[in-house]
Order: structure tokens, then sequence, then C-alpha cells
């Protein structure tokens, strides 16, 4: 074969440089209008503006703040909803039915109802990121109390080791990698929603300004701030993927992702 | 566990609920939350009716033709990704920020590129819910195992053989697993995509509803989505336990041993 | 079984070329693989040679790492050499060939999970075209060679690892191939069914005359199986021995084994395995076969 085959960093860069050009190319060659698709050096430009502006950033943390917030209270009840029904059998299969009614409405369905009670503030976005992460981190908990090793938990009871204890040393251990890949999708899960509930009820943060771009015209303002909602969103699954790793790493057996 | 015992623990908690629901709202007209009753009577009214045709099936159409565009073409990008090497290489930083673009802010750009048509909402659709499935399948043919792809090559299978005797029956448990978050994502897109300046539709209807204070309607619109979700959940469950019945027999006997 | 009764010699349906030595089925030479690893290299295997002639049973034994699976993933056609040559029924191997069928150690991962026993033994053949009806007769014919008749609509994993083995070697035999590698294939194999596993295999080869190769780190099933036993050296792996097994052809799991000739070559064996163990040959070896029938 000639010639060294590309390293895969810089294949990467290439491909990142290919779409670059050709988001330049295609409106300029006036295969779309540029109205509605500016270049990728207009937009670029733009968003360096936003990241100049007091506004912008405001936006951006407001976007955070529901995110992180709503991430964090969903996560705590998960944890403890899921170890707690996961404890029992009684209260498995009792909740069982209806946890499988419930988890595949969608968050969307939500939205009125956070508008009734909340109107336009920051609870709408709440309640919706809530919502969507609660039952992705509820699932994985849930799968990972099932993975418990008999043996093990009846070997701890045999040796008196009280629920709280049985918990923390047996139960703890194997749940953490199914949480942590819960919280990997909970905060995937987590942006999306605060964006949309920003974008569809107004609610304060990115997804409003994105809202209020379209409607009043400003092209490339709007595509500037999706670029900046896309590049947060790697940031954080970049880093929850540091994250896990790093607590996951002393952990004798990394599992992969459960299937469905 | 004999038939009655499953039958008292599938019922059981949602028995309870309703009852607990229909004691609460005893008292006078609950603004926010409408009686049980009513709110059957009102599904009943609202859906029973011609918005069967004009809203409930337009909306459901666009969402099958958008989740199977979103399927066949993730199956046939990710596995042409996750073949060859360099073309991951390549694509995958692109592919890394386009999926983490929140897929509802796509709605106002391709309302500015495409218009607010049909044409639209099935992209939506197909932008968000793509990726669950691309991704997995990408992770899928990667993890082809070692041994059973030297067997393939040793007995000459190979190209499109092996596409059909080894990959794509060794990727489809992370194909499946990708098609179910496909299915809830399409489905939210679907309504959020009817929400913006549409004029038909579930997502059309519900806002209507709500900006209209109509609220046992609105609740009834809500609940129609959560049937829909049930209704998905359910006939996937179906489908994967016939494709993969292998799949689950084998990690039973795994978990067994 | 006397210790002077001398091997048969067997009339195989081999290529003759002018009375002079039949050309071997399988013919490894100089075969040499070196391993980029980091900055550095590993050089797994320095210099292999050595033939097999057609219907026979070789078997192959060297201490751990001796870069046994190398070898045979040259010779299947799975790693290409970084010299050296293999060369089947006269032909160069470049990718896997045709005529050689694989059996791997690892059953489990061997097999495909989604298919049933019958659709497992099936594959290659369906994928050679094979019509219908000839195939549903081989695959019969290779079930019940292996005495798994009785489940052709079971799936793998519904099996014991032995009957696991079982179906990859009926799947190697359906295939009629002329050359079957086999990769420690009963080493993940409980005793018992090992001991079931190498009669069947002595007498699969027997019935169908093909040439196996077969790559094992347990001496006393080296010998047992083999009418030639060659051993390897340690890594950079060279041939180090070749001993021709003179056992009976007719072999017995309790007799053969406590024969007395079978101690003299079990211990021959073991004692090249120790050298092997204990020193680094240096230099290419092409050892001549010991005991050379005339």
């Amino acid at each position: 074969m000639s010639g060294k085959r590309l390293s895969e960093p810089l294949l990467g860069v290439v491909g990142i440089l290919l779409f670059l050009a050709g988001w330049e190319a295609v409106p300029r060659l006036g295969l779309v209008s540029a109205r509605f698709l500016p270049p990728a050096s207009t937009v670029l430009v733009q968003l360096v503006n936003y990241v100049g502006q007091a506004s912008f950033w405001g936006d951006v943390g407001q976007t955070m703040l529901s995110w992180a917030l709503g991430l964090a209270i969903s996560i705590v009840a998960a944890v403890v909803l899921g170890l707690t029904i996961g404890s029992s059998r009684f209260l498995g299969r009792a909740t069982h039915s209806t946890i499988e009614f419930l988890r595949p409405i969608p968050s969307v369905a939500l939205i009125p109802l956070a508008v009734l009670l909340f109107g336009i503030k920051m609870e709408s976005s709440l309640l919706l990121v809530i919502y969507a992460s609660f039952w992705q981190v509820l699932l994985q908990v849930l799968y990972g109390v099932q993975d418990v090793d008999p043996v093990a938990d009846n070997t701890a009871k045999s040796y008196g080791l009280g629920r709280i204890a049985r918990v923390r040393y047996v139960v703890w251990p194997t749940v953490l990698p199914y949480l942590m890949t819960g919280v990997r999708l909970a905060s995937a899960v987590a942006l999306i929603l605060a964006i949309t509930a920003e974008l569809v009820i107004g609610s304060p943060g990115l997804g409003k300004q994105i809202g209020l771009t379209q409607s009043g015209g400003a092209v490339a303002e709007m595509y500037a701030l999706i670029v900046a909602t896309g590049l947060i969103g790697v940031l954080i699954n970049v880093g929850v993927r540091m994250v896990e790793r790093r607590v996951l790493t002393w952990h004798p057996s990394v599992r992969s992702e459960t299937f469905a | 566990m004999s038939l009655v015992k499953r039958v008292a623990y599938f019922i059981g908690l949602p028995v309870l609920l309703i009852a607990l629901w229909w004691l609460l709202t005893l008292g006078p007209t609950n603004f926010f939350v409408p009686k049980p009753l009513k709110l059957a009577e009102t599904f009943w009214t609202v859906w029973a009716s011609d918005r069967i045709r004009t809203d409930f099936l337009p909306s459901i159409i666009r969402l099958f033709i958008g989740l199977a565009a979103s399927i066949v073409l993730g199956v046939v990008l990710g596995v042409l990704i996750g073949t060859y090497r360099w073309l991951r290489s390549l694509t995958e930083p692109i592919l890394e920020f386009f999926r983490a673009i929140p897929p509802p802010v796509l709605v106002p750009l391709l309302m500015l590129l495409i218009g607010i048509n049909d044409q639209m909402k099935i992209v939506v659709i197909i932008a968000g819910a793509i990726w669950p499935v691309l991704l997995n399948t990408v992770e899928g043919v990667r993890a082809v195992d070692q041994v059973l792809s030297d067997t393939s090559a040793t007995y000459g299978i190979t190209g499109f053989a092996r596409l059909r005797y080894l990959v794509l029956p060794g990727a489809s448990p992370q194909i499946m697993a990708g098609v179910r978050q496909c299915l809830s994502i399409g489905l939210i897109l679907m309504v959020i995509s009817e929400m913006f300046g549409s004029s038909s539709g579930l997502g059309f209807t519900i806002v209507l509803f709500q900006r209209g204070f109509a609220i046992p309607e609105m609740w009834s619109g809500i609940a129609v989505l959560g049937l829909i979700g049930i209704g998905l959940s359910f006939v996937f469950r179906g489908v994967e336990g016939r494709a993969l019945g292998w799949y689950h027999g084998l990690r039973e006997m795994q978990r067994d041993s | 079984m006397t210790v002077n009764e001398l091997t048969l010699t067997k009339t195989n349906p081999v290529t003759e070329t002018n009375g002079s030595a039949p050309s071997p089925m399988l013919s490894v030479q100089g075969l040499k693989k070196v391993y980029q690893v980091g900055d550095g290299e590993i050089e797994a295997v320095r210099d292999l040679t050595f033939d097999v002639a057609a219907g026979e049973l070789v078997c192959l034994v060297g201490p751990s790492g001796a870069g046994k699976t190398t070898l045979l993933k040259c010779i299947a056609g799975l790693l290409t050499p970084t010299s050296g040559v293999v060369q089947l029924a006269g032909k160069t191997v470049t990718e896997p060939p045709k005529a050689m069928a694989v059996v791997f150690q690892e059953y489990g991962r061997s097999l495909f999970p989604w298919m049933t026993v019958q659709d497992n033994v099936e594959l290659p053949l369906k994928n050679q075209r094979v019509p219908k009806a000839e195939r549903q007769q081989l695959v019969n014919d290779a079930l019940a060679a292996v005495e798994l008749s009785h489940v052709p609509k079971s799936y793998p994993w519904q099996l014991s690892g032995g009957m696991q083995q079982r179906v990859a070697i009926a799947r190697a035999v359906a295939y009629k191939p002329k050359v079957m590698l086999m990769d420690e294939p009963f080493a993940a194999v409980d005793a018992q069914t090992r001991a079931d596993l190498e009669d069947l295999i002595r007498s699969i080869w027997k019935k169908l005359g093909v040439t196996i190769l077969f790559v094992t780190h347990d001496i006393d099933e080296s010998v047992y199986l083999g009418e030639r036993v060659i051993i390897l050296s340690n890594s950079p792996t060279v041939v180090q021995d070749d001993l021709t097994i003179d056992l009976p052809e007719q072999r017995d799991q309790l007799e053969t084994r406590s024969s007395p000739r079978f101690t003299d070559l079990r211990s021959r064996v073991y004692e090249q395995i120790q050298l092997a163990k204990s020193r680094a040959l240096t230099g290419p070896t092409a050892v001549p076969r010991k005991n050379q029938k005339p």
C-alpha cells in the first residue's frame, strides 16, 4: 500500500475541515440560498461575537443551571427509589407494571402541564428535565440491583450484615457501573429537555434565545447559537465519559452498557 | 407464580393510584386535575371523532415514515462506518458534534430550509431518531467476535454473506437497543415538530387545548401520547422478543452458570 | 500389540510424481512471523519448516507461548507471515484456502449463537452454493459421525462444551476439506469428554482419509493421537524435534496409554519440551524426521 496510513486523529481533523469547507461552499455557490443557510465563516464570526457578550453567557448559565439542578435531583431520586424497589422482591413485582406503563410516556407530553403550573419560569424546564432524566437513571439502577450476585448477598447476610451494610458493601459496588451508564444517558437527555423546554415554552436559557432569533429573522445568530448548543453537548458527553472512566477505573468489572 | 397472583401484581399499584386520584378529586373540581370519570368521558368525545382522521392519523403516519427512514438509514450508514476504519475516523468528530445538538433545536433551522410542511416534520424526526440507531450499529459492527470472524474467514464466508450471516445478526442486540431509543426520540420529535406553526396534528392539538385552557381536553391529549408511547413499546418488545430470542436464551444460560 | 510392531504403511490417494516421493499435502517452508509492538519487535516464530503428507495425522506440541497459534493462523491464511511460505497441495496460501477447515479451541465463540446446530453445520455448504438435497445429506452424515443426530434444532449454547465442540467438528467434516487444522480443540473440555473426542477424531480421520494438523499442549494427547509429533521450541519458534509415533493403528484409551512404547514416546516428547523450555535455540534448524522408514 503506497504511503503511510493517516493516523486516526488526523483523519478526524480532515473530516471536520471537509465538513466546514462544504458548509462554506454550498451557500456561496448558491446551491442553497444564503438567506437560509449562511456560510460557515459568517456563523463562526457570529459565534465569536456571542462569546464576547455577557447576555450570551447569562443564557448559557441559565441552561446549565436547569440542566445541573434537574440532573442532580433526578439522580438522587432515582437512586433512592431504585435501591428501595430493588431491595425488595415484593416492591419490584408490584411496581413493574406501573413502571413499564409510565416509562414510554414522552416527556413532551408534560409541556402543557408545565406551562399551566409554572408558566415560563425555570421551573418548567426543571419539570421536564427531572421527568426525563429520572427514568434513565432509575432503569439503570434497577438493572444494577438485578445484577447483584445472590451468593455474595447471602454470604453477607450469613455474616450478620444488616440491610444498610449490605447495600454499602454488596449492592453499591455492583450498581455503580450501571449508575454511571444511567448518568451518562441522563446527562445527554437532560440537556435535550432543558433546551427543548426553553425553546417551546420560553423559559430562560439558550433555547429561548434560539426561538427568538428564529422568529426575529436573525438567521446567522440562530445558527451560531445552535452550534454553541452542540459544542456544549459535546463537552458534556466528553466530560461525563471522563468522569465515568475515573470513577470506574478501580472497579474490577467495567461493564459494557446493558442492551435494552 | 399463579395466574391470580400475577394479575394482582400487574394491576395492584395502578388500581391503587387511580383510586387515590379519584379520592383526591372528590371535592369541587380542581382546575389542574380533572376527575377520572370526567377525563375518560372527555377522552372519548375528543378523540373518538373526526380528530382521528384530521390529527391523529397524519401524525402517526409521519411518525412511522420518520422512524422507518431513521432505522434503515441508521443501519446502512452504521454498517458502512463501522466496517471501514478510515471512514469512522474521518466522520467521528462531526458525528459526535451533530448527535450532541438537541434535535428540537433543529426545528427552527429546518423550518427555514424546508418550510413548514410534512417533509420538514419527517426530517426533524429523522434528524433526531437516527443517532441511537447509527451509533449503536457502529458499535455492534465493530464488536464482532474475533473467533467467529476467523471462523467465517476460513470457511470462505466473505463480503455480502459475511454481512448477512455474521455482522448483522451479531450486531442485532446492539441495533435493537438503538431502535428502542429511536422510537422514544421519534415520538418526542413528532410532537415538537407539530407545536411550531403547524395547523394539524397531535402536538398542535394539545397546544391548542392548553392555550385555550381546555384542561380535561389537554389531559386527554397527553393520555393519547402516553398510549402511543406504550403501544410502540409493546410492538417493539414483541418484535425484539422474536428477533432476539437466541440472545435472551444465551444470556440466561450465561447468567445461570 | 508389541513394541516391535512397525507402523503399517498407509496407501494414500496422493498425487504421484514419477516414482519420487509424493508431494506433501501441506508444506511449511521457512515460516517466520515478527510482530511490531510499540517501538520494538517480537519474533514469535523464527523458522518453521515441515511437511505433512496427504492423509497424515500430525500433532504439534510445544511449551506455552511457543507461537503455536501464530503458526496455525499463518497456515490457515488468517495471518500473513513475515517471510516463508505455506503451501497447500502445491499452491501458496495467501488467504484462507477453500480446501481447509479449522476447528478452534473456543467452541463457544466459533459457533454462531443465532443459528441452530443444523444451520451452523450447513452454513459453509450453503455459502458454497451446494444444492439443498446434497447439503441436507452431508449435514445429516456429519451429525451422525459425531453422534449428534438428536439435536439438530438446538442452539449451540443449549449444549454442553463437549457437544459444542462436536458441532464444530461436524461442521468441518461436512465441509469435506482436504486438510483439517485443529487448534487445541480439547483444551477447554473436561478430561472425560476429551478422551471421547480424541477417539472421535481418530475415527473420523480414518473414515474420511483427511489430512489433520492437530495443535495441542497436552503431551499424552499428542502421542495418543498422532502418527507423527512435531515438537516446537520456545519462542522464537523453530522445529525442535520430529518424532514418528510407531504405535499400532488401533488405539485404545486404556490399553494404548498404558503400553510401554507409549510411555517411551511420551517421555521422549516430555524431555524435548523441557529442553525447549530451558533454552532458546539460535539459528534455524530443519530437523530431519527421526525413525525414517527406509
